[in-house]
């Protein structure tokens, strides 16, 4: 054998363990996450599905595990997810209109405007509860009622449908904006009959999935008083619930009655969280690739 | 020719487009508006409470008993139960958020990638009340049945799994930095006979390394400003240790539960809500400009 | 000269059956000392010429010599782009179109462009062509008007039986000329096209380029062309632009070398520099 032809095979295969290590934790890494989360998955299961029954759904909360249900809580979940769409998809998809078609970006407002949302994503909840507090409770008088969570929970996603909405309008290709304009439409004329029908999957998705995030939200909501015995049907301006301070309130009780309960209230609050989040990939699926 | 007369003037104003561009404007001003109102709501209760509290007695004090006679507000003992806690979700977050990115960015085929990356982003999908539940009725319990000695209330199990939360957050950022890195660079690499491991973690991981931090420094604001994991599993108890394994109360949590009571307006009480809260915006606003920062950077340097 | 420039150009047929010469035309639009900048660095400087109505003039020249900037003056589509200044006089008939008074919408509803990608909107064919009336408010007779448009634009036979089909599902060549139906729907005075068969095969562009011939009958046709052969076939006025390149402020700018009948261009060039271009010994 020529010497040439020997130096293709190296000697000893240079860094192979250390190469087999380094995928290892490569691996460990992505498989620790999912590991965890079929745990929790399986665990709660186990605790909690025995317990999803009619009274679960149909009761209101009770000092006697045996009787108590979810249901105030359920409703008010709901019921703030749908305030959560008409408040926040109109603000955000403005705001994601007025940054990506109508703001000057060379300005400094509008530079600030930015920054202030890319911050805003990332303030921690529980500061949204403060504010909330200070100013709808308290300042406005507004009182513990559903209305100031779902206005708290609005500005805490805000920046979150925002972000998405820019993502969705940016990728509508610039041909057909000038084109449009070509043809003599106004620059309102582009935006609503072009490049919203064109972003509105996109916008759709991710509005979905930020609702989806509210929705798990305990945090701001303990400060505007949620955590309270609510034995009614949710309205506007009454007393509220929300399944997740249920799932908090029956997981801080120590009797063990309650945690299963809570596991069952999980499982509720899981199943609504996943079906928005398949309706936003059906949305994704369904209009994305239209044309 | 005039018959062919231009009709190159606006025949009628067009009163609507200015209308529309305002009421969008509007709906920018709402999040300004959320930003004043989030300073505005935090100083000026504080203020009021720092003419009662000296600010050397708040930073300094290491004892934090609002409610007792008499009361003491030194806050050390909440910041260092904030640490704590964010201490081992760093130590979770961290390896494993930056080993899931390298994988995503430079091993994983296209498909592979395509289907993990929104499975990954489930993990941050979870409620964190949902992830409270499990530090304390399952995780704290499973430590204990190793033979740990482990209090109910701990700040490990709550760091622990809120730094399995914050994988995502840190392995997309990075992951995101990775991708920017032009794939001349690795060809410049891989030319030089470097296997993959070199080229991932001396090419890629430096040339990216701004973005890394910053999401590494995004995910350390994540686990500051995380509140029901530390409400419900590391517990309501300031006290001033690191020991993982004892109960501590964060900033977070200590907000949260005197949020719960119906304390009066205009008590001390009340106010310390204020500036407990004060401590913590200004604390992740600095990291999470920072990140920004970062991010533009890198941002700037490849695109 | 003993031989003309078309006769060493192999491939390039020059019209010689250009009508009444440009003196008798009428002027669509009067270019006087134009210039165009981006972000304060030129782009084009100091044009001046004259379109004649019912004319196909062409803007010939090397990559980077501001055509494109050029035509998207005409209509102000240069004003959506927001580091952009004009300097100069256009006048339309006359009127100044970057005059106080003067709304670039309007100038757009009269003034049609065609791009050099076809660009459908992701609508229906029907959709495309209707988008134009629609936004101007012109809602009757839209079926109409939307036939018309196709048929002036060749294309109504082969899309008569599926106007409610995306028209992403057309061929390229289809797509362009969908385009153009589009702009003419809403009856412009001016089409603009800025290389509309860069992106086509030859067998459309063959299409496109007698569908120009057709058009100019009725409509006024200004187009950018990188390719000569073209605007020898299609062009009764050409335009020729060059690059000057500024050593000492690195700056490249874009001139106008010689404008003239088409024939002119190409077979006996006043200006050196288009004689270099035309006959390929540059660009």
């Amino acid at each position: 054998m020529s010497a040439a032809a020997t130096t293709l095979v190296a000697a000893k295969p240079r860094g192979r363990v250390l190469g087999a290590v380094f995928m290892g934790y490569l691996l460990l890494s992505l498989a620790i996450g999912f590991a965890l989360l079929l745990w929790l998955l399986v665990d709660i299961a186990a605790t909690g599905l025995p317990y999803i029954d009619r009274a679960l759904f149909l009761n209101d909360p009770s000092a006697d595990p045996a009787i108590a249900g979810a249901r105030p809580a359920i409703l008010g979940t709901l019921y703030i997810g749908a305030l959560l769409l008409v408040f926040t998809v109109p603000l955000g998809v403005g705001t994601a209109i007025y940054l990506e078609e109508y703001a000057d970006k060379e300005r400094w407002y509008n530079r600030l405007l930015e920054l202030n949302i890319q911050n805003l994503a990332a303030v921690p909840s529980i500061v949204y509860g403060i504010l909330g507090l200070a100013f709808l409770v308290r300042g406005l008088g507004l009182g513990r009622v559903l209305l100031a969570g779902a206005m708290i929970l609005t500005l805490l996603v805000l920046p979150v449908v925002i972000i998405a909405s820019r993502e969705a309008i940016r990728a509508v290709s610039a041909s057909i904006r000038q084109g449009a304009f070509a043809l003599g439409a106004t620059k309102w004329q582009v935006v609503w009959r072009q490049v919203l029908p064109a972003a509105a999957p996109g916008m759709a998705t991710g509005s979905i999935l930020a609702l989806s995030r509210a929705i798990g939200e305990t945090a701001p909501l303990l400060l505007v008083g949620a955590l309270t015995y609510v034995a009614f049907n949710p309205s506007l301006l009454d007393q509220f619930t929300v399944l997740p301070i249920q799932i908090f309130q029956w997981t801080s009780r120590p009797q063990e009655e309650f945690k299963v309960l809570a596991a069952a209230a999980i499982i509720v609050l899981l199943a609504i969280l996943l079906s928005l989040n398949a309706v936003a990939i059906w949305v994704r699926n369904r209009y994305q690739k239209r044309w | 020719m005039q018959a062919a007369a231009p009709r190159l003037r606006v025949h009628r104003r067009r009163w609507g487009e200015g209308v529309v561009k305002g009421a969008l404007a509007l709906c920018a001003l709402v999040s300004i508006a959320t930003t004043i109102g989030i300073v505005a709501a935090l100083l000026e209760p504080s203020l009021e409470f720092f003419r009662e509290v000296s600010l050397v007695d708040f930073f300094s004090g290491t004892d934090w008993a609002p409610l007792f006679e008499p009361a003491r507000f030194g806050v050390l003992p909440l910041i260092v139960g904030t640490l704590s806690v964010t201490f081992w979700a760093v130590v979770v977050a961290v390896p494993f958020g930056l080993g899931a990115a390298i994988y995503l960015s430079e091993y994983a085929r296209p498909g592979v990638r395509k289907a993990l990356k929104p499975a990954l982003e489930v993990l941050a999908g979870v409620p964190t009340v949902v992830y409270g539940y499990f530090a304390l009725v399952t995780f704290t319990p499973f430590l204990r049945s190793l033979g740990l000695d482990v209090q109910i209330f701990n700040a490990f199990s709550a760091g622990v799994v809120m730094g399995i939360m914050i994988i995502p957050t840190v392995a997309s950022i990075s992951e995101d930095a990775m991708n920017a890195v032009p794939q001349s660079l690795r060809d410049g690499a891989y030319a030089l006979g470097s296997n993959k491991l070199e080229v991932s973690v001396r090419i890629v991981v430096p040339a990216a390394i701004s973005g890394i931090v910053a999401s590494f420094v995004l995910g350390i604001s994540r686990a500051v400003g995380e509140t029901m994991i530390a409400l419900l599993a590391a517990g309501q108890l300031a006290q001033l240790t690191f020991v993982p394994f004892e109960p501590v109360e964060t900033m977070t949590a200590f907000i949260a539960a005197t949020g719960i009571g119906d304390v009066p307006t205009g008590s001390i009480e009340y106010k310390t809500i204020f500036a407990v809260g004060l401590t913590l915006f200004v604390m992740t606003l600095a990291m999470n400009l920072f990140a920004i920062r970062l991010v533009r950077k890198y941002r700037e340097v490849y695109e | 000269m003993v031989m003309t420039a078309a006769e060493r150009i192999p491939g390039v047929e020059v019209r010689h059956d250009a009508p009444s010469g440009p003196a008798l035309r009428e002027v669509v639009f009067d270019v006087e000392d134009l210039t165009v900048a981006y972000g304060g660095k030129s782009a084009l400087s100091g044009v001046s010429l004259e379109v004649y109505k019912n004319f196909v003039t062409a803007f010939i020249g090397p990559s980077g010599c501001g055509k494109s900037t050029f035509i998207r003056c005409f209509n102000r589509m240069n004003d959506l782009i927001p580091s952009a200044t004009v300097d100069g006089t256009i006048l339309y008939h006359g009127e100044d179109l970057y005059g106080r008074e003067v709304d670039p919408v309007e100038v757009r509803r009269l003034i049609g462009m065609v791009f050099q990608k076809p660009n459908p909107f992701p609508k229906s064919i029907f959709d495309n062509v209707a988008f134009g009336p629609r936004v101007l408010g012109l809602k009757d007779g839209l079926d109409d008007r939307v036939r018309h448009a196709l048929e002036q634009a060749a294309l109504w036979d082969e899309v008569k039986s599926r106007l409610k089909e995306s028209a992403l599902s057309l061929s390229g060549g289809q797509q362009q000329r969908l385009c153009i139906a589009r702009a003419l729907a809403v009856e412009p005075e001016v089409i603009l096209m800025d290389e509309p068969a860069s992106a086509l095969d030859p067998i459309s562009t063959t299409r496109i380029e007698d569908l120009m011939d057709e058009l100019k009958r009725e409509y006024t046709i200004v187009i950018v062309t990188h390719n000569m052969q073209q605007a020898a076939r299609v062009a009764d006025m050409t335009a020729f632009f060059s690059v000057e390149v500024d050593e000492n402020r690195d700056a490249r700018t874009g001139i106008l070398v010689e404008y003239d009948v088409t024939s002119k261009i190409f077979t006996n060039p006043s200006d050196q520099r288009t004689e270099d271009y035309v006959t390929g010994r540059f660009g």
